[in-house]
């Protein structure tokens, strides 16, 4: 468990989304591991600045097809075959061609409600509060025009007048810290 | 460019266009992050809802009383308050339904797969179509629903384990749309909430009424924009547009299954899966038109959707209008071409029996107006025309779909069994009442929900690029 109190991190303000892939850039080069950055649109070069390139939402979402796939059409063949076998036309019971739409749509059901879940799972969400919510600027322009690089307390290199002077370095408009 | 210094300069056009592709601008130049965030914020966080909302919300609500009317009397009394007989046992309910899951298709259009073939203009307009996406399933999912004659035992087209021990019939077109349907209702509810889930947390943000602070705060999910959270996003919202788009292509396939595996000319055909996905689409794309004109006149947002979406939005019409052209080419030929007679009885009485003269505003309403005017470039950048056209294709599609249904089965193989179709007043007021329950809804999610996606705005925006020079120096 993290630590309940105290300094969550130190949050520098940018006024460009190119300034903060520069710092994060830098930070990540010069060792810092806990970090990351907080944009009001999808910043990719951000996330390859932190060192974040892969997700497993595809993967979830690989899972998810297949579990619907496999469950519409286990469904469809045990109804038609076993549970209750109708004579439709002479048509056989194991009709599998007319079974292929049923299941395709399960597919599409199951991997599309797993990859949006599954994000929110990967992100943490819904978690209504964040320590980051108390820092004074980061509601006005988080999520509106502004761009964050947060250093947390938990990284190991993690010395609040170092790293509020490291960040000074990289010309923000402000560095605040961040309590619990 | 050579071709642009070719063209007459008009300094009004000039502005419009953007230099670089000698396309219309998709923004309006002298936008900011904050000037867009702005923009589309304060129509849901004003306290002060304009008179017009009001007015309109007041008339969408008052004909949706209609429908609750016309709904309550069904319930009380049954189907046949409804024109619905023998032979014509399809009718206004049918015809609505995939009129109006038709018209939403072109929200997840939009929205997935213009996503995917990185169409940049698609962002100011895409989570209004998703809206109307929605609000036409929820008006579509009501017909079958109701037609069904005892709707409170509407579960049990869903397979699940009974004290009947009956099941479903996994071989009937009809089983099929019932998991099309729903699959496509819901995939369409979650990519439209995940892709307002940024948003809410910028109207979280932004808003100064703790009820309001409270209410976006419970729905943006403490959504606070990581760039780690926003890769997954971006990720999944990419899957989720890749798996709309196979959904959103085949739930009107299967709708045209409906039709097309039954033994009935004019029914009976191969053409109808992507014919009726072209028709979805261009009454769709028309419907968007017709909410969108009014609505960035209502609300001022001619910066963000801008004549280069009308535009764009028109030649989509034409080209989908194109391929429904050549369904009813298709038909026709069919017709002769099968030397089947009751086919070719079927085609000319559908053209010149007692019910041609559906078939004749049919033609005129989605092929003789719009795809001759739908051409020029200065009727697709004219706005009233535009708003004009689209009315008119919407009534079209209506049509078309009045012509399958109907003068497909009001004369069948026995002269003794024909029959005609007459709606009741009663089927008048439940599709008029739709109109105003999809009105109603539509104006809540505009005073409600931010109706521009203000995040995928900003990555339009000049600001949003990072400076070649700023990278080079990152990357030394």
């Amino acid at each position: 468990m993290p630590p309940r109190e105290g300094i969550y991190g130190l949050l520098a303000e940018f006024e460009t989304p190119g300034e903060l892939v520069r710092a994060a850039r830098q930070a990540r080069l010069d060792g810092w591991r806990r970090l990351d950055c907080y944009s009001p649109y999808p910043l990719e070069e951000a996330a390859e600045a932190i060192g974040f390139h892969r997700n497993k939402v595809p993967l979830l979402t690989l899972i998810g097809g297949l579990m619907g796939l496999a469950a519409m059409f286990g469904l469809e063949t045990w109804v038609s075959t076993l549970a209750y076998p109708l004579n439709i036309a002479g048509r056989p019971t194991y009709s599998w061609p007319a079974f292929i739409i049923p299941a395709y749509e399960w597919t599409i059901l199951f991997a599309g409600l797993s990859a949006a879940f599954g994000m929110l799972a990967l992100n943490g969400l819904p978690s209504l509060y964040h320590p980051l919510f108390n820092a004074p600027n980061f509601r006005d322009g988080a999520t509106t025009d502004k761009f964050f690089l947060c250093l947390e307390a938990l990284d190991p290199k993690f010395d609040i007048v170092a790293a509020k002077a490291y960040l000074e370095s990289f010309a923000p408009v402000l560095v605040v810290e961040v309590e619990y | 460019m050579a071709t642009s210094d070719l063209k007459p300069k008009d300094p009004e056009l000039e502005r419009r266009i953007d230099s670089a592709t000698g396309e219309f601008r998709v923004i309006a130049p002298g936008q900011t992050f904050l000037s867009v965030t702005e923009k589309i914020s304060r129509i849901v966080l004003t306290p002060h809802t304009p008179l017009g909302w009001f007015a309109l919300f007041g008339l969408g609500g008052a004909v949706a009383t209609v429908l609750l009317v016309a709904v309550l009397w069904l319930f009380l009394a049954g189907v046949g308050i409804w024109g619905i007989t023998q032979p014509v046992a399809w009718g206004f309910a049918i015809i609505n339904f995939v009129w109006w899951i038709g018209i939403g298709h072109a929200g997840t259009l939009i929205s997935a797969i213009l996503l995917l073939f990185k169409q940049g203009w698609r962002n100011s307009i895409n989570r209004f179509a998703e809206a109307m996406t929605i609000f036409a399933v929820v008006c579509a999912g009501m017909f079958p629903l109701i037609h069904i004659g005892r709707p409170w035992l509407g579960y049990w087209l869903l397979p699940y384990p009974n004290t009947m021990t009956v099941w479903p019939q996994f071989r009937s077109p009809l089983l099929w749309d019932v998991f099309a349907v729903s699959t496509y209702a819901t995939i369409s509810v979650v990519f439209w909430y995940i892709g307002m889930v940024p948003d809410f947390g910028t109207m979280r943000d932004r808003s100064t009424s703790k009820l309001a602070q409270y209410a976006y705060g419970m729905i943006s999910l403490g959504w606070r924009g990581s760039v780690r959270h926003w890769a997954r996003y971006e990720t999944a919202s990419l899957l989720l547009a890749g798996l709309a788009t196979p959904l959103v292509l085949s739930v009107h396939t299967v709708i045209s299954f409906d039709f097309a595996v039954a033994v009935l000319p004019g029914w009976h055909t191969t053409i109808f899966p992507p014919y009726f996905v072209a028709g979805a689409i261009y009454s769709g794309f028309a419907m968007v038109l017709t909410l969108a004109i009014p609505l960035r006149k209502f609300y001022h947002l001619e910066a963000l959707v801008t004549e280069r979406h009308i535009d764009n939005m028109g030649k989509v019409m034409l080209a989908t209008g194109f391929i429904v052209a050549y369904g009813y080419g298709m038909e026709v030929f069919m017709a002769w071409y099968s030397a089947s007679h009751w086919e070719f009885f079927m085609m000319w009485n559908r053209m010149f029996g007692p019910m041609g003269w559906s078939y004749g505003v049919l033609i005129l309403c989605n092929l003789a107006i719009p795809l001759t005017t739908l051409w020029s470039r200065r009727l697709r950048t004219s706005i009233p025309f535009m708003f004009l056209i689209s009315i008119v294709v919407n009534t079209g599609m209506w049509f078309e779909r009045f012509v399958i249904v109907v003068t497909s089965l009001y004369r069948d193989f026995l002269p003794s069994s024909w029959g005609t179709y007459r709606a009741t007043k009663w089927d008048y007021m439940t599709y008029v009442g739709t109109l105003g329950l999809f009105t109603a809804l539509f104006l809540l999610f505009v005073r409600f929900l931010p109706m521009i996606p203000m995040s995928e705005i900003r990555t339009m925006l000049p600001g949003a690029k990072i400076k070649a020079k700023t990278t080079a120096e990152a990357g030394d």
